[in-house]
This record gives C-alpha cells, sequence and structure tokens, in this order.
C-alpha cells in the first residue's frame, strides 16, 4: 500500500453505504455532535481523525447504535443504511450489529477459547447448520484476520494469552466471521506497538476488498496510510470530509490545515 | 523558585540546603516516627483480635470437647418373657403396650446381677440406689431394642446404657465427691460404686455418635440430648435458603445492574435493599410470624418458615454481593458482545453472568453461612420448641416441627443441669465446623472459576 502515493490516489466515487444527514447527539445537556452530514462509500476506508473530545468516536458508535447502550445518550437527525434509517424503531439494534461489526480501541477478547471468540457470533446468528460449518467459518475468518497461522494450533488456548497485537487481530477475526457489510474501528491501533500496528493496517487495507470500513484514529499518518476518504472533526462539527490525499496536501478550512500541521489539537 | 531566575541569589541558598543522604533530617524523622507508630496500632489491634479468637475457640472447646465422649455402663439384661410379653404370643402390638416403666426394673435386676456376677459389692447401696446410676433415657433404649427385633425377648444380652447425667459429669471432672454431698441427686457413695465399676470394666467412656443423631432430651436427662433433629432441621432450612434465594436474589441483581432504567425509582430500591441488609433479625422474625405464619396460615416450628424468614435475611447479602460482582466485569466484554450482534440478554447470561459467578457464589455462601447463625428471627417462629419427633423427608418434613442448631444452643443454655452447658458448648462446636466447611467451600469454588483462565 506504500507505493500509492497521497495525491494519486484514485478519485473513482462508489456507491454509498452509509449517509448521515443532520446528525445530532446529545449527552444530557451537551451537544456532542452537531449536524453532521456524511456519506461513507461501500469498499473504502473511512478515516475520521481530530483531536481528543471532538465527538468522532461517538458518532462512529451512532452508526451501530452502541450508543443505545447509554442510558444519557439521545441521537437526532438521520443516518441510512443502504437507503434504510437505522434509528427507526421497527430495527431491532441487534440485526444492526450483526451488519456493521465493531472493533475497539482496547483489544476485549472474550475470556474464552480463541475457537470460542470467534465462532460465538456465527452461532448466535445461527449461520451453520452443523459443527464443520463452524469450524469452516472459523478458519476462514481467522485467515481474513491474518492471525490464522499464528493460532492454528492452539484454537483452545485462551483468546485472553495472546499478545496485544495478536487479540486485536483475533477482535477483528471475531467481528469479520458475522460477514457484516460494514466494520467500524474506533483507534483499534493506539494499545499496539509499531510492528502490531502495521499489521493491523495491512488487514485493513485488505479488508477494504470486501468491506466498508470507517477507523477512528488519532494518528494522521495512519489516516494517510490506510484510509481512501477522511473526515476532520472539531467540537463536534465535521469541518472537512473528501480524498484523503486532498485533505492532507490541500485542506479547504483553515482548521483542517491548522490540525494537520500540529498547531491545534 | 522565583528567585531561581536571579543569580545573585544562587550562591547565598546553595550552602544552606546542602545536606548528607546518611544523615535524616528532621522531617523525615518525624514522618518515619509516625508510620513506626502506626505500624505498631495495627500491631496491637491484630493481636488482640488474634487473642481474642484463641480465647474464644479455647474455652469453646475446653467446655465443649467432652460432649463428643460419653460415659456407657455395660450390662447383661434378661429380657424376661414374664414381663414383656405375658401372653407369650410375640405379638409385636402386645408387647409395643409395655412401657418404659416396665423395662426399668430388667435393667435394675440386670445390674445388681452383673455386679454380683463381676464380685462388686453395694456396700450398703440400695439396688434402687445403684441403679441410679443408670440414665433415665436407658429403659427407652432398651425398648427400643426390643421393639426392633422381638425374638430377643427371653434372651439375656449383652447391653451398653448411658450413664446418669451426674456419674458422666463425675469423670469428666464436672462433679466431685464435694458437690455430690451436698447434691440431692448423686450421693458420695454412688460416686464410689462408679469408680468400682470402672475398675472392673463395667463403666466405659468413649466416642458419643448419639450426640449428632439424637433427638433433643429433657431437662433431667442430659446426657441422652443431641443434636439430630437441629442439624436437619437447620439443613431444611438451608435447603429453602438455597432454592429461594439463590435465583431471587441473582434474577433481582442482573435486573437491576443490567436491565432496569436508572431513575429515581430505582435509586430508592438500591437504597432500601442496602438498608434491608442493616434491618435487625428479630425484625425479620416478627415478620415471618405475621406473615407466613398469622396470615399465610404456615404451621409454627416447621423449616419452611424458618427458610423464608432467613431468605429474606439473607437476599440483601446476596443480592449487594452479586451487584458489586457484575459491576466488576470490565465494560469491554459487553461491548465485545455487543458489538457482535448478541442481544442484551445473551451478553448478560453468555459473556458477564460467568465471569461475574465466584462473586456471586462467595456472595451467596456467606450469606448462607450467616442465615446458618441466626438466632433471633427463628425465636419468633416457635423453633424454640421442644422437639423430640424427627421432621420426616423432603417434602413433607419442612412443614414439620423442627429445631435448628443455634436455636437449640440457646436452648441448652437456659437449663438448669450443668451438664447442658457441656452439651451447648458441643453444639457450637457443630455450628462452627458448618461455618468452617461452607466458607471453605466458598473458597474453594472461588479459586475453581478463577483459575479457568
Amino acid at each position: 500500500m506504500y507505493d500509492n502515493p497521497l495525491t494519486k490516489r484514485d478519485a473513482v466515487t462508489k456507491e454509498v453505504k452509509i449517509s448521515a444527514r443532520g446528525c445530532q447527539v446529545y449527552y444530557g445537556d451537551t451537544h456532542a455532535i452537531k449536524d453532521v452530514d456524511v456519506d461513507i462509500e461501500d469498499k473504502t476506508v473511512t478515516a475520521f481523525i481530530g483531536p481528543s473530545g471532538c465527538g468522532k468516536s461517538t458518532f462512529l458508535r451512532c452508526l451501530n447504535r452502541m450508543n443505545d447502550t447509554i442510558d444519557v445518550c439521545r441521537v437526532e437527525g438521520d443516518i441510512r443504511l443502504d437507503g434504510e434509517d437505522i434509528y427507526d424503531p421497527k430495527v431491532d439494534p441487534v440485526q444492526l450489529r450483526a451488519k456493521v461489526g465493531m472493533v475497539f480501541q482496547k483489544p476485549n477478547p472474550f475470556p474464552k477459547s480463541i475457537y470460542d471468540n470467534v465462532a460465538y457470533g456465527p452461532k448466535i446468528h445461527g449461520m451453520s447448520r452443523n459443527k464443520a460449518e463452524l469450524d469452516e467459518i472459523v478458519e476462514r475468518a481467522l485467515r481474513r484476520g491474518a492471525i490464522w497461522d499464528e493460532v492454528k494450533d492452539r484454537l483452545d488456548a485462551p483468546g485472553t494469552g495472546l499478545s496485544g497485537g495478536q487479540q486485536q487481530r483475533l477482535c477483528i477475526a471475531r467481528a469479520v466471521a458475522t460477514e457484516p457489510e460494514v466494520l467500524l474501528m474506533d483507534e483499534p491501533c493506539s494499545a499496539l506497538d509499531p510492528i502490531a500496528t502495521a499489521q493491523v493496517e495491512e488487514l485493513i487495507d485488505e479488508l477494504r476488498e470486501q468491506y466498508s470500513v470507517v477507523i477512528v484514529t488519532h494518528s494522521m499518518q495512519q489516516a494517510a496510510r490506510v484510509s481512501q476518504k477522511t473526515a476532520f472533526f472539531h467540537l463536534g462539527n465535521l469541518v472537512e470530509y473528501g480524498e484523503t490525499g486532498q485533505i492532507f496536501t490541500n485542506p479547504q478550512d483553515p482548521r483542517t490545515e491548522s490540525y494537520i500541521t500540529g498547531r491545534i489539537g | 523558585m522565583t528567585d531561581a531566575t536571579d543569580p545573585s541569589a544562587q550562591p547565598a541558598a546553595a550552602p544552606q540546603r546542602r545536606s548528607s543522604l546518611l544523615q535524616l533530617d528532621e522531617r523525615t524523622r518525624r514522618r518515619n516516627a509516625a508510620e513506626a507508630r502506626f505500624r505498631l496500632m495495627g500491631l496491637i489491634a491484630v493481636t488482640i483480635g488474634i487473642l481474642a479468637v484463641i480465647g474464644l475457640i479455647s474455652s469453646i472447646l475446653f467446655n465443649g470437647a467432652s460432649s463428643f465422649r460419653q460415659t456407657f455402663i455395660t450390662l447383661d439384661v434378661y429380657l424376661d418373657p414374664a414381663k414383656l410379653d405375658k401372653a407369650g404370643t410375640r405379638d409385636p402390638e402386645a408387647i409395643s403396650k409395655v412401657t418404659t416403666f416396665g423395662y426399668a426394673p430388667l435393667l435394675q435386676k440386670g445390674l445388681v446381677d452383673t455386679m454380683a456376677a463381676q464380685g462388686i459389692a453395694l456396700d450398703g447401696l440400695t439396688a434402687k440406689q445403684a441403679a441410679e446410676l443408670i440414665s433415665k433415657e436407658a429403659p427407652a433404649q432398651l425398648r427400643r431394642y426390643v421393639m426392633a427385633d422381638v425374638s430377643r425377648i427371653g434372651q439375656t444380652v449383652t447391653f451398653d446404657v448411658l450413664a446418669a447425667g451426674r456419674i458422666d459429669g463425675y469423670f469428666k471432672g464436672r462433679v466431685t465427691m464435694e458437690s455430690a454431698a451436698l447434691d440431692r441427686n448423686v450421693s458420695p457413695e454412688q460416686l464410689m460404686l462408679a469408680d468400682r465399676l470402672k475398675e472392673a470394666g463395667m463403666l466405659r467412656t468413649k466416642f458419643n455418635l448419639d450426640f449428632f443423631t439424637a433427638p433433643d432430651a429433657s431437662d433431667t436427662r442430659p446426657e441422652a440430648a443431641g443434636l439430630g433433629v437441629a442439624i436437619l432441621g437447620s439443613a431444611y432450612m438451608m435447603l429453602v435458603v438455597l432454592v429461594l434465594a439463590l435465583p431471587l436474589g441473582v434474577a433481582a441483581s442482573i435486573y437491576l445492574e443490567e436491565f432496569a432504567p436508572k431513575n429515581r425509582f430505582t435509586d430508592l430500591i438500591e437504597v432500601n435493599i442496602s438498608n434491608l441488609a442493616a434491618v435487625p433479625s428479630i425484625v425479620f422474625g416478627i415478620l415471618g410470624l405475621a406473615v407466613f405464619i398469622n396470615f399465610a396460615g404456615l404451621p409454627q416450628s416447621a423449616p419452611i418458615v424458618g427458610g423464608l424468614v432467613l431468605t429474606l435475611m439473607t437476599l440483601p447479602t446476596i443480592i449487594i454481593a452479586t451487584r458489586a460482582s457484575l459491576k466488576a466485569v470490565p465494560p469491554s466484554i459487553r461491548d465485545a458482545a455487543l458489538g457482535v450482534g448478541a442481544s442484551k440478554m445473551q451478553s448478560v447470561f453468555h459473556h458477564v453472568l460467568p465471569l461475574a459467578m465466584p462473586g456471586i457464589l462467595t456472595g451467596t455462601i456467606i450469606g448462607l453461612a450467616q442465615a446458618l447463625g441466626e438466632t433471633a428471627p427463628l425465636l419468633l417462629i416457635g423453633m424454640v420448641a421442644f422437639v423430640r419427633e424427627y421432621p420426616s423427608g423432603p417434602p413433607d418434613g419442612f412443614f414439620e416441627p423442627a429445631a435448628a442448631l443455634p436455636v437449640q444452643v440457646y436452648n441448652w443454655t437456659q437449663r438448669g443441669d450443668p451438664a447442658f452447658v457441656e452439651r451447648a458448648s458441643g453444639a457450637i462446636i457443630v455450628l462452627l465446623v458448618f461455618l468452617v466447611i461452607m466458607n471453605a467451600i466458598a473458597i474453594i469454588l472461588r479459586r475453581r472459576f478463577e483459575r479457568r483462565w
């Protein structure tokens, strides 16, 4: 992927996967996300960047309704996945989350075996009819998570016994095991060393072929390395959204420029 | 430090600050002294605690250990058909008409005859006075033995009968010649006779299994009193508490912790649960009396009522412990489960609950141990009654009168005969052993579940 210079990235417009219009999020009285409009494309890596507390994680969590678990959180506006309003009262968030998988900042494998970690999602969604099929799903997910070769001999070992980077790739494998259409990643590399980070980034680039990936990151280099589209958030506003190459080389908004040159944030 | 920027102030301040690391300055010395004082206080507190526990346990053991041994007299008894089966039909129904009063003379005759055979003189005592060495419980013992197999009538059997409480006390050091001289129930001559019986091997002190299996006995025969009914009653109550309090408590805590909206109403419930844990236990007894006995019409003294009252008492303990261990499960596990599309309930039952299990079990067993030792509420619902009949097996046994271990202790300490002091201490030892076993189980379960990963 490093042979893909920022300025030369193709600007082919793809199908829109998720579109948000006039999205507002409140935590009690705090207005955390202010009127965000964004179109997230299919088979694209979209990076959300911005200083701490700017609302990028909050917005990410709106996309699969993880904010529902926070009592004081209120979401307004319109967020559509393939044209369907995900905040429609008829939508069951559980079904939505099967389509929109999530990887968290801190690797959080279940305290179960590696196999059970990956098999759990397919099991509860009834994706396999027998053990052989489940084995196949688990292997495919672990291969896609680029961790199969490291764990294939010890699938019964606890997932919590792996190293941090392996745990995070296990979590990615767990997320892709349920065959989601969108993969949300909330600072997936912030707890990892540079080598593990490189592995995860490589993985994200591969996942782009099948999924729409949305990644929140604090590292602008990472955003530049892995994403095709970048959104810059500041104080709850979506300041600028565009091709990654354009954002990093020719930002339109002075705030974006200040941030990427290190003057704010 | 503002003057640090002023170069002229620098040389003047420097020599004053110089100090050797090898020499403690005044401040450090004071801090060290304060720490040493605090450590000493802690050490004193711990020592006092340990001494108190040692004192308590040794006093209980000193008083109670002897209750596990009991004095028995070995006799040859002729089961006279002329007395026990006048008709000669060996019909158990006819024989059961002979009361324990019919058996007492047989024992008296057996004792005198056995003594004569061993060459032990009565030494001025009448046969009746000699027979007072035998417990008043002994005729009942002999009657049960005969009723178990009526074909024994007509035979001469060798039988171990309980010695009277005073004689038992003499060999345990509770009764002396001096005290016997002032005692209406025993005379020094009888004690001397007991000594001679012991020399001849007719009288022995051995392990007292009956203490664990026999029911309570009346004031005048402490030597026969046992914990059987109390142990059974306590076991029934613990069963009721476990079956009711564990699922109710765990379900309530899961709902409150994971599902209930956080509003003023749930806050109120939370405060109330915490307060319930601090309500004096006797209040629960009054509640049980009013609700379960007077209103619901459940029988008095029954383990079911005791179990229900103790369930109410144990619930807050279990709920508080369960909520604490649910809270201790990292939220990242919940996120992980929700993130792969598990429902709220799946995330709780598949992931959160297994992780909280060691804490829940520990809390439950500690709650049970508390309930096992609880006395006050049981007094109010009639568990203090004198119960000689074993409750039958479950489920009927839950509704029949029974005693409970702590109440039995309380009961025995109220009685006049000093032999009951020994019995009460023995019962406390049994109770403590049960508590230690339960705490050990809690520790083992905790280890087992925690070691999984």
